[in-house]
């Protein structure tokens, strides 16, 4: 309604000054600039995306890999998208966290009067995160590559592989965001967050084969889409079928997208 | 789309019967305001009378439950956009981001107001200039004192030359000192022809800047007229004298008594009367400097809001938080 009428231009400004393509992804990126620059000042907050991944590598591989897969090896093939996966997917819970923190503070009122789309501060927010997602991915490759996995398919196939795992991260981020918004506690949300994350991750094919587990628990798994994330990109990285576990895991992505964004955004309007 | 604008807005600011209600309390309660092009309306009224809310509906930030309102020509439900784009917001805490510094919090608000880089970057210096923060301006504002951020708050507000700015309860927790230099930018801004909303808990500052004053009460506008009319309905002043010698204070009590003609009453080494007029000042500086008093203290001083409050609703209570009916 209100977009139908012409901007009006900052008073005392030329054509040349201003911008006009694309306004709602161009206002996204500049406040995730903000959001970067501020992550770089506290780069403390990437010590959970690099030490994190590295850390379960280790302990699930050298401590549990023996006894699951009879050689540390075997184990660290078949394990290291699960640990890439698991990292990442508990990684989303903190802009949730952050979001709920940061809100509180008067410049998101200084956002919301501004002639820029509702969404923007939230979707500026969520590519941020997607630096912190990929520093998982690529940490959780180069560990496992140190310690001794190999990939047998081709660097597109592995690409492919790893941009899976930041879209289905980036989706399930909005359930996160969601949670900030609703929950009154930053604590809380955290708390919930990975209560929820438990089951989604422990509970699929990331860390033993379904086979293992007894039937009520099966069942599970097979409905659990990061089983389906999980079996694509191990096909992706190390060889096996793809197709359908991947079209299954980019299905469920993106109902959960389509789902809980507008769901968080109607929450971050409602907090105004 | 110019006519429209023309004949719809001989005010900046319009607004009728807002109301709106959060749970059980009614936070407005049918209020009218009128804002002319260029002039300044003091909303004068203690904690909890509906100022903010009125702020946040005019600023779109909020929804009336009932009643409508046009900011420079735009309704503020109908096209929320086109009103965003024409005010500037100053909240009772600084809205900046205390990780970035003063410049990027500037250049970042010209960014989403579509300016390019280097023109928001122009802008941004612009504003440091003018608000006396370029040496601060690349520290983080997290290590700025109050007036600083609230200064940078305000220069954030004015990044895109809006007509309208909403101060909402600007110097509010400032020194004294401080609130001058406040005082000072709007007047600066409103001789540059914006138009200002201005909420505040201080007499002294309504009479200050505004052209106008409403007062509010109970999510109500109880009063409204030029600082002068709501002077004569409140009373006048009160001139005040402190001797620097306590010695000098029968004096002093007998030049006030004698200028002013009425009994002025004394109180901890002072004497105070009420006084019609500013005359009055001039006089009693004379006769103090005809007999070499001097003096630590002389002032002349509105009725505080307490006082006003008094007078308006005959309540004793301005700052007591009340559920209303």
């Amino acid at each position: 309604m209100s977009n139908t009428l012409a901007p009006r231009p900052v008073p005392g400004t030329v054509d040349a000054d201003r911008v006009t393509w694309w306004p709602w992804l161009r206002h996204a990126l500049v406040l995730s600039g903000r959001s970067v620059t501020k992550m770089m000042r506290h780069p403390e907050q990437f010590f959970d995306v690099t030490l994190q991944p590295a850390l379960f590598l280790v302990i699930f591989v050298y401590v549990l890999g023996g006894a699951i897969s009879g050689n540390t090896h075997d184990y660290l093939q078949f394990v290291l998208p699960g640990i890439m996966i698991q990292t990442v997917l508990f990684s989303t819970v903190s802009i949730g966290v952050n979001l709920s923190t940061d809100i509180k503070e008067g410049v998101f009122d200084r956002f919301r009067s501004l002639p820029i789309p509702r969404s923007a501060p939230l979707v500026g927010a969520t590519i941020a995160e997607c630096l912190r997602y990929g520093i998982t991915i690529v940490v959780s490759l180069a560990m496992g590559v140190l310690m001794g996995f190999r990939t047998s398919t081709s660097p597109v196939s592995v690409l492919l592989g790893m941009l899976m795992v930041l879209a289905f991260a980036w989706c399930l981020c909005w359930v996160s965001i969601w949670l900030g918004m609703i929950v009154r506690e930053a604590g809380s949300v955290q708390g919930l967050g990975f209560l929820a994350l438990f089951p989604l991750t422990f509970g699929s094919s990331m860390f033993a084969s379904a086979d293992t587990m007894p039937g009520w628990l099966q069942t599970w798994v097979k409905i659990n889409p990061v089983t389906h994330l999980t079996d694509a990109v191990r096909g992706l990285l190390t060889g096996g079928p793809v197709a359908e576990d991947a079209t299954i895991a980019a299905l469920t992505s993106a109902v959960i997208l389509a789902v809980f964004a507008p769901l968080a955004v109607r929450a971050y309007r409602r907090k105004a | 789309m110019a006519s429209t604008v023309v004949v719809m807005t001989n005010h900046a600011i319009h607004a009728e019967g807002l109301t709106k209600r959060f749970g059980e309390t009614l936070a407005l309660d049918g209020v009218d305001l009128s804002v002319p092009h260029g002039t300044v309306l003091g909303v004068l009224g203690p904690n909890g009378a509906g100022k903010t809310t009125a702020v946040r509906i005019l600023a779109t930030l909020l929804q009336p439950d009932a009643g409508s309102a046009t900011v420079a020509g735009h309704d503020v439900l109908r096209e929320p956009d086109a009103v965003r784009r024409a005010i500037g917001l100053t909240g009772q805490y600084a809205a900046v981001d205390e990780q970035l510094t003063g410049r990027e919090n500037l250049v970042l608000v010209g960014r989403l107001l579509d300016l390019t880089r280097a023109a928001a970057a122009r802008r941004a210096e612009e504003l440091l200039e003018q608000f006396g923060l370029t040496e601060a301006a690349d520290r983080r504002t997290r290590t700025y004192s109050g007036g600083m951020r609230r200064r940078l708050d305000l220069a954030a507000s004015l990044v895109g030359r809006p007509e309208v700015i909403y101060l909402d309860e600007p110097t509010t927790g400032l020194d004294p000192s401080k609130r001058e230099d406040m005082w000072d930018v709007v007047r600066e801004l409103t001789l540059q022809g914006t138009t200002v909303l201005l909420t505040t808990q201080y007499l002294e500052e309504a009479d200050a800047l505004a052209d106008a004053i409403s007062v509010f009460d109970r999510g109500r506008v109880i009063a409204h007229g030029t600082p002068d009319e709501l002077k004569a309905i409140v009373g006048g002043r009160t001139l005040r004298v402190r001797p620097a010698d306590p010695v000098d204070l029968a004096d002093v009590t007998a030049l006030l008594a004698r200028v002013v003609g009425r009994e002025p009453e004394v109180l901890k080494g002072h004497a105070s009367v009420p006084v019609e007029d500013s005359a009055a000042l001039a006089a009693v500086v004379a006769g103090l400097d005809a007999r070499g008093i001097d003096v630590t203290e002389l002032a002349l001083e509105l009725p505080d809001l307490d006082e006003v409050f008094f007078t308006l609703t005959g309540r004793n209570e301005s700052h007591e938080m009340e559920n209303v009916r």
